[in-house]
């Protein structure tokens, strides 16, 4: 839970990393094609400028966008026993993390972080969906765990942005446990009287659904996002018949029952503070330029140090 | 007339001709088969012994889903008295996938649910081959809520291939319908007890299993995803079952070791469906058992442990 490892080292790589590769400058909408500059896109977080679908976003870049001035504290999320199946499928399973881990930089398929939106102090935990499809196995469901005892112990909101393909089969039955798992961390936090507000993203499918993506005091969705149980494939190839336009979106579960409320990601932040802070039982957020927070007494000392430069932020401008 | 399967085909010859020899020596009242219909038996039940010593995996898989395996019904029959189905979800419908009700097992008022697969055609049917849709996830969260709050104790009996996977069931909400089942395991303060007596498929199972004690029979299997589909995503190829039947670990021997379930319960020689009167009453002593186990435990400490049970798990792998 170092600050500079956690925060200024991967910020550093990363604009080195974008230095090194020029042919990222520019990248395809995956919906109307229409060729993104990449600074761009990210500054719409990673929503296209043209036609305003939600591409896939890592939860460090979400991070960056959520909280004020994009500052957070990692959360320690406890390692559970590596391959424990010792799986092999035409890949050995170490061989697909090491692979997953390269790809994305990041070491699992979730982030949990605290930090402050409009001044609201929350838990935040995203899934990864570029990180072996976002899949559930043990470290997702010890993050989730933690998420909910670090809100547990500041007493604070969490909110959980879920990406999955569903449970990763490379852990068989022990992915399968994280249901169980994630529903006595959701259990935690209706205990402790906190909300859990989980956000909905593209895809959000099988075990993941089936836990604690559907246990939420209030359920946002990005739009066209494919939520499901069984998905769409696996259905036709049951019932023997083509579905219907946008079955299974999120606007089409809106319009069924299962979700609260349809937000765009460009929305999300302002939406998540006005309901974080109604449910806290706080003062409407003040609208309006403000300084990036100032490092909190209850962060290790050693923070204090690193303390982020106001001008580095760009999320100042948003709120 | 026994079912056999695959690689049971040798058995089938061997009984196959102790049966003809038989039949013959019916049909001929001079001829003495007994010696020779004896020899076969016995060569039979010595073949029965071997294959079913060490099952592969995949072997397991087609055991377990055997036709004439018992199932949840036959259960119901045998080990519990005054059953009293209870049925729907007071929502949208009855989900016949799903069986359950009060009874009494010896004596002691239950609750007891579980996946019912049906015996023929027609009731298979009827039973949507025990694969749930959510009117049955919330029927049984009605029932564990019932009984949580009359003091009964809950048992649940697992046997499904998975959740159903179609347009109704994602329309009402099946991922909803299944994480409050689940939630409402973790949530009842009365002991709750669950037997995978077939096919323990993904989360249409964990919906029922999240309890203080699992445990399976003997060649029954429990697994995130079914082996077929399994190969078909990272084999890219359905027919690697098999190979993906080993890499799950989804049978009772190797799930024991992870911590999963509780016990394993042996069934007779050749399956259960061999001697189906046998296989539910050790299930019942298995029951009894657990039950037994969570004696004098007030609602708050089942509570407790069954979420520091499940909080627990994954701490081993398979190493040692």
């Amino acid at each position: 839970m170092n600050w500079i490892t956690n925060y200024v080292r991967p910020r550093i790589n990363s604009i080195f990393s974008r230095r090194e590769v020029p042919e990222n400058l520019w990248q395809k909408c995956d919906e109307c094609g229409t060729m993104l500059f990449h600074r761009e896109l990210a500054e719409n977080l990673n929503v296209c400028t043209q036609c305003g679908h939600h591409m896939n976003i890592s939860p460090r870049a979400r991070f960056t966008g959520l909280f004020d001035g994009g500052v957070f504290v990692e959360v320690d999320v406890p390692e559970p026993v590596a391959d424990p199946l010792h799986f092999r499928d035409q890949k050995k399973y170490p061989d697909r993390m090491k692979a997953a881990q390269k790809g994305s930089g990041e070491k699992e398929a979730m982030l949990v972080a605290t930090g402050e939106i409009g001044r609201t102090p929350i838990v935040a935990a995203a899934q990864d969906f570029s990180f072996m499809g976002g899949s559930m196995g043990m470290y997702v469901g010890n993050a989730i765990i933690a998420a909910a005892q670090e809100a547990v112990k500041l007493k604070r909101p969490l909110i959980l942005f879920s990406a999955a393909g569903g449970a990763r089969m490379q852990e068989g039955i022990l992915s399968l446990m994280q249901m169980p798992r994630s529903t006595v961390a959701v259990q935690m936090l209706k205990e402790a009287g906190l909300p859990y507000i989980v956000v909905l993203t593209h895809p959000t499918t099988g075990g993941v659904t089936a836990s604690y993506a559907m246990l939420g005091d209030v359920h946002i969705a990005e739009p066209n996002a494919l939520i499901c149980f069984a998905g769409p494939r696996v259905i036709e190839q049951t019932i023997r018949e083509t579905l219907p336009e946008g079955f299974q979106r999120a606007e089409y579960l809106l319009d069924h029952g299962m979700l609260d409320r349809v937000v765009k990601r460009t929305d999300l932040r302002d939406e998540l503070i006005t309901i974080t802070r109604m449910l806290m039982k706080l003062p409407p957020v003040v609208r309006g330029e403000l300084p990036a927070p100032a490092v909190k007494a209850d962060e290790p000392a050693a923070e204090k140090t690193a303390a982020p430069k106001p001008t580095e932020s760009k999320a100042a401008a948003k709120s | 007339m026994t079912q056999y399967l695959d690689f049971e085909k040798p058995l089938a010859e061997i009984e196959g001709k102790a049966e003809e020899l038989r039949a013959l020596a019916r049909a001929n009242a001079e001829m003495d088969v007994a010696e020779e219909a004896a020899a076969l038996d016995a060569k039979a039940a010595k073949l029965l012994d071997e294959l079913y010593k060490d099952l592969t995996p995949w072997r397991k898989c087609q055991v377990a889903r055997h036709p004439d395996r018992p199932h949840c019904r036959d259960y119901i029959e045998r080990l519990f008295t005054e059953y009293t189905p209870l049925a729907g979800d007071r929502n949208f419908a009855d989900d016949l996938a799903v069986m359950g009700g009060l009874a009494r097992f010896k004596d002691r008022p239950v609750m007891v649910i579980g996946h019912e697969k049906g015996s023929d055609t027609k009731s298979r049917i009827a039973h949507n081959f025990g694969m749930a849709r959510p009117e049955g996830y919330r029927k049984a969260v009605r029932l564990m809520e019932m009984a949580s709050r009359f003091g009964l104790p809950v048992v649940t009996l697992i046997d499904t291939a998975g959740a159903y996977p179609g347009k109704g069931a994602e329309e009402r909400g099946q991922s909803e319908a299944i994480a409050r089942s689940t939630e409402m395991c973790l949530k009842i303060g009365v002991p709750l007890v669950s037997v995978v007596i077939g096919e323990g498929g993904s989360g249409g199972a964990v919906a029922f299993a999240t309890a203080n004690r699992v445990a399976m029979l003997e060649h029954s299997i429990y697994s995130v995803i079914s082996p077929e589909g399994c190969a078909s995503i990272l084999w890219k190829n359905a027919e690697k079952m098999r190979e993906a039947a080993v890499a799950l670990r989804l049978t009772a021997q190797d799930l024991l070791k992870l911590g999963v379930i509780d016990r394993v319960i042996a069934e007779p020689r050749g399956g259960a469906h061999r001697d189906k009167r046998k296989a539910m009453d050790a299930v019942g002593d298995a029951i009894t058992a657990m039950l037994k186990d969570l004696d004098g435990k007030d609602g708050t400490a089942l509570i407790k442990d069954r979420r520091q049970k499940f909080l627990d798990l994954g701490t081993k792998g398979l190493a040692a």
